[in-house]
């Protein structure tokens, strides 16, 4: 199963790179940018998953990386948006003068 | 109080100061701000102090778990060296300022000043943390936070070229910490640890395809955040464009938090591993970065991109270090550089901000007769000139010489070729900024307070003390490294 999970990781995180470096629009990259990432947490979660010691579901501290990762992630998402719209509202006032 | 209770003062001192500024509002944060940032380099001087003593680093494992569980922080002669220069720019930066960030008496607070004072603590907070973290998901966090401070510093001002700016740096940010998240994931998954003792200790013993992988990616990421060519085309419009005390912490300080954390993965994780040829690759790209942000500097018409194309050329000095590792003067020369570099040209960046106040904008031709305007600030600038361009005794030289005889030893001729030519660039487009500053001319009459031109002046003789004690600031680096980084790799 973890198979799976890690080709599936590796295809997100090559999405995302992908996507990262031949947009050129800003807010296509910061959507790339979250499927890099996802690809990223979902390698964590398998990382996980393999190195459980016996009786556990799964190792924590790689969950626990992740935890961090996507409040990290979604910041940093909320910043970049945030300066799209401050750069929007611009061209709208400029293009309503 | 024990020089371990230091390390957690260092980190939670500048963390209770965002909280009290956002608390005191904007017309309480430069008081707060000031007063946390002498503490800081009080604190930063004390854990000097007990490494120097003790002749050992100093560590601490957060809340008495020891690694692989717990998290570790480690001060050893690096980490001491970055942490006083890093609060010595923050504090001059800090007393310079207020003119620029104050809310005049009776006068509308603005939301600018109230944003500068948290996010000049937030980026010390996150230098503190990236130089004592000795575990690479910790210093992922403190890498975000240094991040997530440095963007807003960029577009202070509002307008639309800086929001431009903001973003194309938060983007290549962005990119950088996903690949170093992805060599973390690896190494997690490889080792089962991220401490940096305990990897170093294993690699040694199982090098193999996932462990380059990780290092691969986590070093081109880090690149991304530092602006190594060609990875700076979002360094200068930031850089230049940012008010002149927020450029000063971004060009002195905040490529150098991604620097350092290359440092720790090359020299501290995999140290003497690495194949000849990556570390080439890394200097290539370094001399790359001094030819060409040299030439582009040259042809700049404004002072403060200029200066900011000079921080390119000069952060390649810092990456000859790889290909040298393991030769006598690699690391030192490299951190030199560091430091020296720091101290530079923070003195620049706020002292054309000085002389733009005073001629009314930045453009080169515009600077006549500066020297008779701000004679302090002139020279400060031509100190810091000096500096960079590697004019014995300063700084600058000694960190230049020191790689210059690292490449000597190790019988890389090539490096001494790059290093000499890019002193000639850097003399010929610093010649550029300082020669219509010495020319006659007429400038408007403003009124500078005294002590912002003294601030200018102090960092740009930190820059030339660097060259007279650099013998102390050697012997201060090599304490708490483990013996295998001054080997041949």
């Amino acid at each position: 199963m973890s198979e799976i999970f890690g080709f599936t990781a590796a295809c997100l995180v090559g999405l995302g790179l992908y996507g990262l470096i031949v947009h050129s629009s800003a807010l296509r990259k910061i959507l790339s940018f979250n499927v890099l990432g996802s690809g990223i947490f979902l390698l964590l979660g398998v990382i996980a998953r393999r190195g459980a010691a016996a009786g556990l579901v799964a190792d924590p501290v790689p969950q626990a990386l992740v935890i961090t990762g996507i409040v990290v992630a979604f910041s940093a998402t909320a910043l970049g948006v945030a300066l799209i719209r401050r750069l929007d509202e611009d061209d709208e006032e400029e293009g309503e003068p | 109080m024990s020089s371990a209770a230091l390390l957690i003062l260092v980190l939670t001192l500048p963390v209770a100061g965002i909280l009290l500024v956002v608390v005191g509002g904007g017309r309480q944060a430069r008081g707060i701000s000031l007063a946390v940032l002498v503490g800081n380099f009080a604190v930063a001087v004390g854990i000097g102090g007990a490494v120097c003593r003790t002749g050992r680093a100093v560590t601490y494992s957060s809340g008495g778990w020891t690694a692989p569980l717990g998290i570790q922080l480690r001060a050893d002669g690096l980490s001491v060296v970055m942490l006083i220069t890093a609060a010595v720019v923050a504090l001059a930066v800090g007393v310079y300022a207020p003119n620029e960030f104050a809310v005049r008496r009776g006068g509308v607070e603005t939301r600018r000043s109230l944003a500068f004072w948290s996010l000049l603590l937030a980026v010390s907070c996150a230098m503190n943390a990236i130089f004592l973290g000795n575990d690479f998901f910790n210093l992922y966090v403190a890498l975000e936070l240094l991040t997530f401070a440095a963007v807003p510093l960029v577009c202070l001002t509002g307008t639309r070229a800086t929001l431009e700016a903001a973003l194309r740096y938060l983007l290549f940010a962005l990119t950088g910490s996903a690949l170093y998240l992805l060599g973390v994931a690896l190494l997690y998954g490889n080792y089962g640890t991220l401490d940096i003792t305990k990897l170093s200790g294993l690699v040694r013993y199982e090098p193999g395809m996932p462990l380059w992988v990780a290092v691969a990616l986590m070093t081109s990421g880090l690149a991304a955040k530092t602006a190594l060519f060609p990875l700076h085309l979002w360094l200068p419009p930031a850089h230049g464009g940012a008010p002149p005390s927020a450029s000063a912490l971004l060009s002195a300080l905040v490529v150098k938090g991604s620097f350092f954390l290359t440092v720790r993965l090359w020299f501290d994780t995999v140290p003497g591993q690495a194949g000849m040829r990556t570390g080439q690759l890394l200097g290539a790209m370094g001399a790359g970065a001094i030819v060409v942000g040299g030439v582009l500097a040259l042809k700049q018409e404004r002072l403060k991109l200029l200066i900011a194309y000079s921080t390119v050329a000069q952060i390649g000095y810092l990456f000859l270090m790889f290909p040298l590792a393991g030769h006598v003067g690699a690391l030192s020369g490299g951190m030199l550089q560091a430091a020296a570099h720091a101290f530079a040209k923070a003195s620049m960046f706020l002292g054309a901000g000085l002389m733009a106040e005073v001629a009314g904008s930045d453009r080169l031709d515009g600077l006549r007769g500066m020297g008779r305007a701000l004679p302090l600030t002139t020279c400060a600038f031509v100190l810091a000139a000096l500096s960079l361009v590697g004019v014995p005794p300063t700084g600058g030289f000694m960190a230049k010489w020191q790689l210059l005889s690292a490449a000597f030893s190790a019988g890389q001729w090539w490096w001494v070729v790059v290093i000499l030519c890019g002193g000639l660039l850097a003399g010929g487009y610093m010649f550029r900024a300082v020669r219509p500053t010495l020319v006659e001319g007429i400038q408007p009459a403003a009124a500078i307070p005294r002590l912002r031109e003294w601030v200018v002046l102090a960092l740009a003789v930190c820059a030339l003390l660097l060259g007279g004690f650099s013998k102390k600031v050697l012997e201060l680096l090599d304490i708490g490294r483990p013996q295998i980084t001054e080997m041949r790799p």
